[in-house]
């Protein structure tokens, strides 16, 4: 075998990968990310039940509540809206009420957040990037704000 | 005072490294022995000047010196000695002096060790070495110095992230940087290489077992953290696809695909740009790495303080180095000579097609990871990208190159027959075939994927197994005589042969435990039980709890199976004083077949405890499958071959089937 037909091969083989490897990368980003919401959004952009996604704000003082079998509910807010969420499971260490949170689930028929996951940060003094971002665009979040309760 | 010979000694370490840069390899233009020998010279300094700024700050750290104001934020006279101690590189200064020290020991070890590469060659790489370290020198010095005195010093620090204070502190990080940062000598290599403009087999043979050190570290250190992240985020996952997660495993597959391209020069001389290419991407993905984690860009629990200041000065490093040595590869490559003939179906086809499918397997984690940082800056739309895009695209690349790996070591250089090589590992193909269906046949459920990921995992073990076997010649010579040839095997076979079943160690736990896993989470008072996959766990009550610097409660749990006791275990809710942070110890009775993993949660109405028990089976099989494929690399590093040079003809000629 010559070294232009060893070239070759390789050259189809790379190309065989890298197209398949695109096709999945492009399917994948398409079918499988998940978008980032604040209570107010979701009105906003008419998001259908059904919808996966990240809902992101505030963690509503006052709203949580255990219920049975460790079935918890609160409500997440952006100051503007606010969407009840409902979560099995246990909740994160840093989940507080008046912190911020991230829920990741399914938006319900009834207009509520059915969550799956719960994300709060590694610090006392955690807001979510992305929710202070959305927060700071709703004017609700300043720089530097600590928590009211380190 | 120790702190300012500190400071000033990192000081001296960046003029040293300025001189590293430039000196030696201005001799190596002017083929001018003395300079080029400066650069040993410089190369101790360096380590010797950072290891005493090392040295300070971890006195500093020891003796609570709050007037440092990184002790001061980041250490807590309560905290245990361990903490104190790991607490040094559990901030983002300290850890990025712990960097620049792992940066100046690999260039000393490289001045030391480098003694049998040619002047010109070393002289380069320790220029190019240098000015990495040069540049994360500035950086620190600059925006990130450790070193900085508060007046008036608090009377109290802020106290280290409870999370980090877990014994794995200590060796997590260090493993990881060390394995990070070593890739920078394949780097230098491949730099002075294009500079030098020849790359030949004693090339290859020098950077292989740097590249090994490396990827071993990579591997222990990764396995590590998914270790830590098992049993101290107390979710019970181990690997989350968290971009911080994903910028160590991208240079581990790129460090992976380098380690296989280099024997190919090795050996055959071949495919010698593509290894200097990916000695490049492999340090460059570091130094993403190392951007994404330490400039804020990510919120995690890696990212300990976000500075927008950092971020550019981090990007700008980036650009340096990659662009620089991107443009560097671009001009000079096409300079370099071919190197030997092989067919498609070869030994180098097989290694092609392994470094084809693990680079597309990077490409796929890095546009994961990126993509979102990307879009965020450019649209200002926020995604997330998470485990079902990885699976999707990661696994079906991934799985079918696992596939592959029995098939690789039985091929034959220059020309393979196929066939051939597969009848070599029927026998391998059949018992893995027969165990998997044992397997099904205990514990028939779940998804399709589970039997293919454990056929996969025997698969990988067997034809690793079949390997030592075929060379050893068992089957084909009588029994003493393939015995006395199997020990007379270098030692690289058996490091390949751990690695490649380690692999699958690791395959078979991370399946099992993603499809397998059997979890419960109820309220429950003192008294009742919870039944999980065959163990019973029987809560016992809850006690009051007092630690060095947290209070809390603590859970008592008795597991035990068909009636007998087998581990208490106890989860703690700590509420660390200082921060007034509160984190979870999970109580974890470890097993062969699986753990039990017991998570004491919140106190709800009439005296009952949100309770999480899982079964988590062949969890140890992925710690294990690290540390096997740790020791692989390890038996690789002590082969005579790196340790001598080229094997001497006396052993090949009397062990032909067992040269490579």
């Amino acid at each position: 075998m010559t070294r232009k037909q060893t070239r070759t091969a390789i050259i189809l083989a790379s190309l065989a990968v890298l197209g398949l490897a695109a096709g999945l990368i492009l399917y994948a980003i398409r079918d499988t990310i998940v978008f980032f919401y604040t209570p107010s959004e979701i009105a906003e952009k008419a998001v259908k039940p059904g919808t996966r996604f990240r809902l992101g704000g505030l963690v509503e003082t006052g709203t949580l509540k255990q219920g049975e079998n460790a079935v918890y509910t609160f409500a997440v807010t952006d100051t503007v809206a606010i969407m009840a969420v409902s979560y099995k499971g246990q909740l994160p260490d840093l989940f507080r009420e008046g912190q911020g949170v991230v829920a990741e689930g399914v938006l319900q028929g009834d207009g509520s957040f059915v969550a799956d996951t719960v994300l709060a940060k590694h610090d006392e003094n955690y807001m979510p990037k992305d929710v202070a971002d959305k927060l700071r665009e709703k004017g609700v979040w300043q720089d530097g704000q600590k928590s009211a309760n380190p | 005072m120790i702190i300012e010979i500190g400071h000033f000694a990192l000081v001296l370490a960046l003029a040293v490294a300025a001189y590293q840069t430039i000196v030696p390899q201005w001799g190596a233009w002017r083929n001018d022995g003395p300079l080029m020998a400066s650069g040993r010279v410089a190369a101790l300094l360096q380590v010797l000047l950072i290891g005493i700024s090392f040295v300070a700050l971890t006195h500093a750290y020891l003796t609570s010196d709050f007037s440092v104001m990184n002790v001061a934020e980041n250490s807590h006279s309560d905290k245990p000695l361990i903490y104190k101690i790991s607490g040094v590189w559990g901030n983002h200064e300290g850890s990025m002096l712990l960097w620049v020290f792992i940066l100046a020991i690999f260039g000393a070890a490289v001045a030391v060790f480098g003694n049998n590469l040619p002047a010109t060659l070393k002289a380069r790489i320790l220029s190019v070495q240098g000015s990495i370290g040069l540049a994360f020198l500035i950086f620190l010095v600059a925006s990130s110095n450790p070193f900085l005195r508060l007046f008036p010093a608090p009377v109290e620090g802020n106290g280290l992230n409870p999370i980090l204070q877990d014994p794995a502190l200590a060796f997590h990080p260090p493993f990881l940087y060390a394995g990070y940062v070593g890739l920078s000598i394949a780097f230098s290599f491949a730099v002075a290489a294009l500079i030098e403009g020849r790359v030949d087999a004693a090339w290859a043979r020098w950077v292989r077992p740097w590249t090994l050190v490396s990827w071993a570290l990579l591997t222990i250190g990764i396995g590590m953290g998914a270790w830590w992240a098992y049993y101290e985020l107390g979710w019970g996952g181990f690997w989350f696809w968290d971009p911080v997660e994903n910028a160590s495993f991208m240079p581990w597959l790129v460090a992976t695909a380098l380690l296989h391209s280099a024997i190919v020069v090795e050996k055959r001389g071949a495919l010698k740009i593509w290894t200097i290419l990916l000695s490049i991407l492999a340090f460059s993905l570091s130094l993403v790495g190392t951007f994404l984690v330490r400039s804020g860009v990510l919120t995690s629990v890696h990212a300990f303080a976000v500075d927008p200041a950092r971020g550019v000065f981090i990007l700008a490093i980036l650009a340096i180095f990659i662009g620089g040595s991107l443009s560097l590869f671009a001009l000079r490559a096409p300079s370099l000579k071919a190197g030997g003939l092989f067919a498609t179906v070869s030994r180098e086809g097989g290694l092609v097609l392994n470094n084809l499918l693990l680079s597309a397997a990077c490409a796929a984690v890095f546009i994961g990871t990126l993509y979102p940082l990307a879009l965020e800056t450019l649209t200002g739309e926020k995604i997330s990208v998470g485990a079902p895009y990885f699976n999707l695209t990661f696994g079906p690349i991934f799985i079918p190159l696992l596939f592959l790996v029995p098939l690789g070591p039985m091929l034959t250089w220059k020309r393979a027959d196929v066939m051939a090589s597969l009848r070599r590992l029927w026998w391998a193909a059949a018992a893995a075939l027969a165990l998997t269906l044992v397997v099904l046949a205990l514990a028939l459920r779940g998804p399709w994927l589970a039997p293919l990921g454990v056929a996969l995992g025997f698969w990988l073990i067997l034809g690793a197994a079949a390997e030592l076997v075929q060379r050893a010649g068992f089957g084909s010579h009588p029994l003493s005589i393939a015995w006395a040839r199997l020990k007379g095997l270098p030692r690289s076979a058996f490091g390949t042969a751990l690695a490649h079943g380690g692999l699958g160690l690791m395959v078979i736990g991370v399946i099992i435990l993603s499809l397998w896993k059997e979890e419960h989470i109820v309220s429950i008072k003192p008294g009742e039980q919870i039944p999980v996959a065959g163990y019973t766990v029987l809560f016992k009550g809850i006690e009051p709890l007092h630690g060095p610097n947290y209070d809390g409660r603590l859970g008592r749990f008795e597991i035990s199976k068909s009636g007998a006791l087998v581990k208490e275990v106890v989860s703690e809710k700590r509420l660390f004083r200082p921060r007034g942070m509160p984190t979870t110890e999970v109580g974890l009775l470890q097993a062969f077949w699986g753990d039990v993993y017991v998570v004491l949660g919140d106190e709800g109405a009439n005296g009952t405890h949100v309770v999480r028990a899982s079964f988590n089976p062949m969890a140890s099989f992925i710690w294990l499958g690290a540390f096997v494929m740790f020791l692989g690399g390890l038996l690789s590093l002590t082969d005579r071959r790196l340790r001598i040079g080229v094997p001497k003809r006396a052993t090949v000629a009397a062990l032909p089937q067992a040269a490579e």
